[in-house]
C-alpha cells in the first residue's frame, strides 16, 4: 500500500509515540532527580542544565531516607516468602483433592480483595498494638498475607491445574514420598508460576501504603511514609522526593523484568 | 498372580465396576477388552491401588493388599496419554524408579540403557520428552515400567493416542518386551482386533462386569455369551431374533432362511443369533437369501462394508474388493448357515460353528 521510503520514515512513529505516552512522566521523575530545587522551580527545562546527583546523595546518607528503603525491603520479602510458602500447599489441595465445600471456601478466598484496606486499618492497628507486635517488620508482612495469600493461592492454582493429574499418580506409583514428589517433580513444573506468584505478592506489598504506615511508627517506617513526610519548614524538597521516586520503582523494574514472559498468566490468575 | 474378589466401585450413584472377580496368571499378557466406559480404566486404577474399591478385595500371590498404599504396591503404569516427568531428561524419566529405591549408579545406568536399547531410545537419553514424538514419549513411559521391574504392569490403552502406523509398530513390539518377565501384564483396549494380535488371555468387560475370559481364538470361536461375541467382532455383529422352526429360522414379517443340519438338531423355539459381517454375502436381488436396501457402503481399500436393512433389522456385510453400491439399491443377503451363532434369548450360547 504504502512506499517503501514511506514506510521506512513511519517505522518510527509507532515508538515515538509509544515512548512519548508511556515514558514522559518517569522521565519527568528522572530529570527532576538530577536538577536542583532552584532549576526546578524557576525554569522549564527538558533536560538538567546543571546535572547534580546530591539529591541521591541525600538519600543514601540520610538514615530517616535509606532505613525507609530497608524497611520496605525487609517486610516486601518476608511477606513474599510468607504468602508463597503458605500458598504452594493449599493451592495444591484446592488443585487435586475435592473436600465440603472447597469450591466456595475457593470462591471466598477472595473476600478480602472486596473491601478497600482501609476499612482492615482500624482492627489491625488494635491488634497488633495489643500484641506488641506495633511497629515491628513482622506486623506489616502478616498484615500484607490478607491480601496476598488468596492471590497466590488463586494464581499458584490455575498453575497447578495445568499439571496432569496422571503425573502426580506416576511419581507415588514410581515410589516417591509426597515431599520428594513436591520438590523434585512438582516444583520446577510450576516454577514459572511460583515466580509470578512471588511477583505479585511483591508488587502488591510494594505499593501498598496505608496499612504499612498505619502500623508503623518509626522502626519499620516503609520508603512511601517516608516519601508523604517530606514537606518540611522550607517547603517540600522536589528534588531528593522525585530521586526517592526513581530509586522506588528500579525494584519492581527488576522483579517485572524476570517474570515478564509469564505476567499474562498471572493477571489471569494462572488460567489459561 | 492377581485376584480381584467380588470387586465393586461405584461413584456418585454411578456404578463403575459391578462385583467382579478375575484371576490373573504371571507371565501372561492378559488384555481387558471392552467399549469405551466399560469400567477399563477403572478396574485398572482398582488394580493399581490409584483408587479403593467400595467391596471386595484384591489379592497379589495370595496377600490381601486391599488398601495398601500406592508407593508400597509392586506396580507400574503406562497411562493412554503420555506422562512422564518434563522437567526430567529422557534417561532420569527411566531412571526415576530406580533412584527413589536407592539403587546404586551403576546398576541404573545399566538398566536404562538395557531398557533404551530394547526400546530404540538410546540416541534421545539426554533429551527431554518434550521434544520427542508422541510415539517416542510412550516408549519412554514404556522403558520406565519396563526397568522398575514390578510384578504388577498396567498398560492402559498405551498406543490409543499413537497414530495408525506408530500405533502398530509398537503393538508388535510390545508382546516381546515384555516377553520373560515374570509380571503379570495387563493391557486394556477397545479394540477387539488388537486383543486378539497380542493378548495371552482375552478378558471382556460389559458395564462393570466380566462377561468372559480366556484365550483370544477360543474366546473368538466359542463366545458363551452374546455380548462377548458382540465385543469381540468388528465390524459388529449382527444380532437377528428368531424363531426356529424345523431348519428354518424365521425373523421379521415372515422372511426365513434355512439354518442347516446343525441347526435342525436344537429344540424348536425363540432364539437369537450372532452371524459375524464376513459370513454374509452380498448378491444381486432375487438370488434368494433376504431382501434388503443398502443404506450406506464404506469402502476402506481393499474390503467394502454393506449396510443394509429390512424393516427395522440392520445388516452389516463385510466384503472382499471394492463394490461400492449406492444407497437405495435392492439386494439379496445370504448368510452362510455353518458360521451362525445360535444364544437362547438370555444370550447363553447353545450353539457354535465347528471350525
Amino acid at each position: 500500500m504504502t512506499q517503501p521510503g514511506t514506510t521506512s520514515r513511519l517505522k518510527y512513529l509507532t515508538p515515538a509515540l509509544y515512548i512519548l505516552f508511556l515514558l514522559t512522566p518517569i522521565y519527568w521523575l528522572l530529570t527532576m532527580s538530577l536538577k536542583t530545587n532552584q532549576e526546578i522551580l524557576s525554569t522549564f527545562s527538558l533536560w538538567p542544565v546543571n546535572p547534580t546527583f546530591e539529591n541521591y546523595m541525600v538519600i543514601f546518607t540520610d538514615a530517616a531516607w535509606y532505613s525507609g528503603y530497608i524497611n520496605s525491603m525487609i517486610y516486601v520479602s518476608m511477606n513474599t516468602v510468607i504468602s508463597v510458602l503458605a500458598a504452594l500447599p493449599a493451592a495444591y489441595a484446592f488443585s487435586r483433592y475435592r473436600f465440603l465445600g472447597d469450591k466456595h471456601i475457593f470462591f471466598w478466598l477472595l473476600t478480602n480483595r472486596m473491601a478497600p484496606p482501609a476499612v482492615f486499618a482500624l482492627p489491625f492497628f488494635q491488634l497488633y498494638s495489643s500484641v506488641g507486635l506495633f511497629d515491628t517488620h513482622i506486623a506489616v508482612a502478616l498484615a500484607h498475607c490478607l491480601f496476598n495469600i488468596p492471590l497466590a493461592i488463586w494464581i499458584l492454582e490455575g498453575f497447578m491445574s495445568g499439571v496432569p493429574r496422571e503425573i502426580d499418580e506416576t511419581a507415588y506409583i514410581d515410589g516417591y514420598s509426597f515431599p520428594r514428589f513436591f520438590t523434585k517433580i512438582f516444583l520446577p513444573l510450576i516454577a514459572s508460576g511460583v515466580g509470578v506468584a512471588a511477583f505479585f505478592c511483591f508488587m502488591f506489598s510494594w505499593v501498598e501504603l496505608l496499612i504499612a504506615r498505619t502500623l508503623t511508627s518509626v522502626a519499620a517506617k516503609p520508603i512511601a511514609a517516608v516519601m508523604t513526610r517530606t514537606v518540611s519548614a522550607s517547603g517540600l524538597d522536589w528534588g531528593v522526593l522525585a530521586a526517592a521516586g526513581v530509586l522506588t520503582i528500579i525494584p519492581g523494574a527488576l522483579v517485572i523484568w524476570f517474570v515478564r514472559h509469564h505476567i499474562a498468566r498471572g493477571f489471569a490468575l494462572g488460567r489459561v | 498372580m492377581l485376584e480381584l474378589r467380588s470387586v465393586s466401585k461405584r461413584e456418585r450413584g454411578v456404578v463403575y465396576i459391578d462385583d467382579l472377580s478375575l484371576c490373573l496368571a504371571r507371565g501372561d499378557l492378559h488384555v481387558l477388552l471392552g467399549p469405551t466406559l466399560s469400567g477399563k480404566t477403572s478396574l485398572m486404577r482398582l488394580m493399581a491401588g490409584l483408587d479403593l474399591p467400595d467391596s471386595g478385595t484384591l489379592h497379589m500371590d495370595g496377600e490381601d493388599v486391599t488398601g495398601l498404599s500406592v508407593r508400597r504396591r509392586d506396580c507400574a503404569v503406562v497411562y493412554q496419554q503420555f506422562v512422564n516427568y518434563p522437567s526430567l531428561s529422557v534417561y532420569e524419566n527411566i531412571a526415576s524408579p530406580l533412584r527413589v529405591r536407592g539403587a546404586r549408579n551403576a546398576e541404573i545406568d545399566q538398566e536404562v540403557e538395557q531398557a533404551a536399547e530394547l526400546l530404540g531410545l538410546r540416541p534421545y537419553l539426554s533429551r527431554r520428552p518434550a521434544d520427542l514424538s508422541g510415539g517416542q514419549q510412550q516408549r519412554v513411559a514404556l522403558a520406565r515400567a519396563l526397568v522398575k521391574k514390578a510384578s504388577l504392569v498396567l498398560l492402559d490403552e498405551p498406543l490409543a493416542n499413537l497414530d495408525y502406523k506408530l500405533r502398530e509398530e509398537l503393538r508388535a513390539e510390545l508382546p516381546k518386551i515384555f516377553k520373560g518377565s515374570d509380571a503379570v501384564v495387563v493391557y486394556t483396549t477397545s479394540a477387539p482386533e488388537e486383543a486378539m494380535l497380542i493378548g495371552d488371555t482375552v478378558t471382556c468387560l460389559h458395564e462393570g462386569q466380566v462377561t468372559n475370559s480366556g484365550k483370544p481364538r477360543a474366546l473368538y470361536n466359542r463366545p458363551a455369551k452374546l455380548i462377548t461375541a458382540q465385543i469381540l467382532s468388528d465390524p459388529p455383529l449382527n444380532v437377528l431374533r428368531v424363531r426356529k422352526n424345523g431348519a428354518d429360522l424365521e425373523f421379521a414379517d415372515n422372511e426365513r432362511v434355512s439354518g442347516g443340519e446343525r441347526i435342525a438338531s436344537l429344540a424348536d423355539g425363540a432364539y437369537k443369533i450372532g452371524l459375524r459381517a464376513h459370513h454374509l454375502d452380498v448378491r444381486k436381488p432375487g438370488e434368494g437369501g433376504i431382501q434388503a436396501e443398502v443404506k450406506i457402503t464404506e469402502v476402506t481399500g481393499s474390503e467394502t462394508i454393506v449396510h443394509a436393512e429390512l424393516g427395522s433389522v440392520r445388516w452389516t456385510a463385510l466384503l472382499h474388493g471394492v463394490t461400492p453400491m449406492d444407497a437405495g439399491t435392492r439386494v439379496s443377503l445370504i448368510p452362510d448357515p455353518a458360521k451362525l451363532f445360535v444364544f437362547d434369548m438370555d444370550g447363553a450360547l447353545v450353539s457354535a460353528p465347528t471350525e
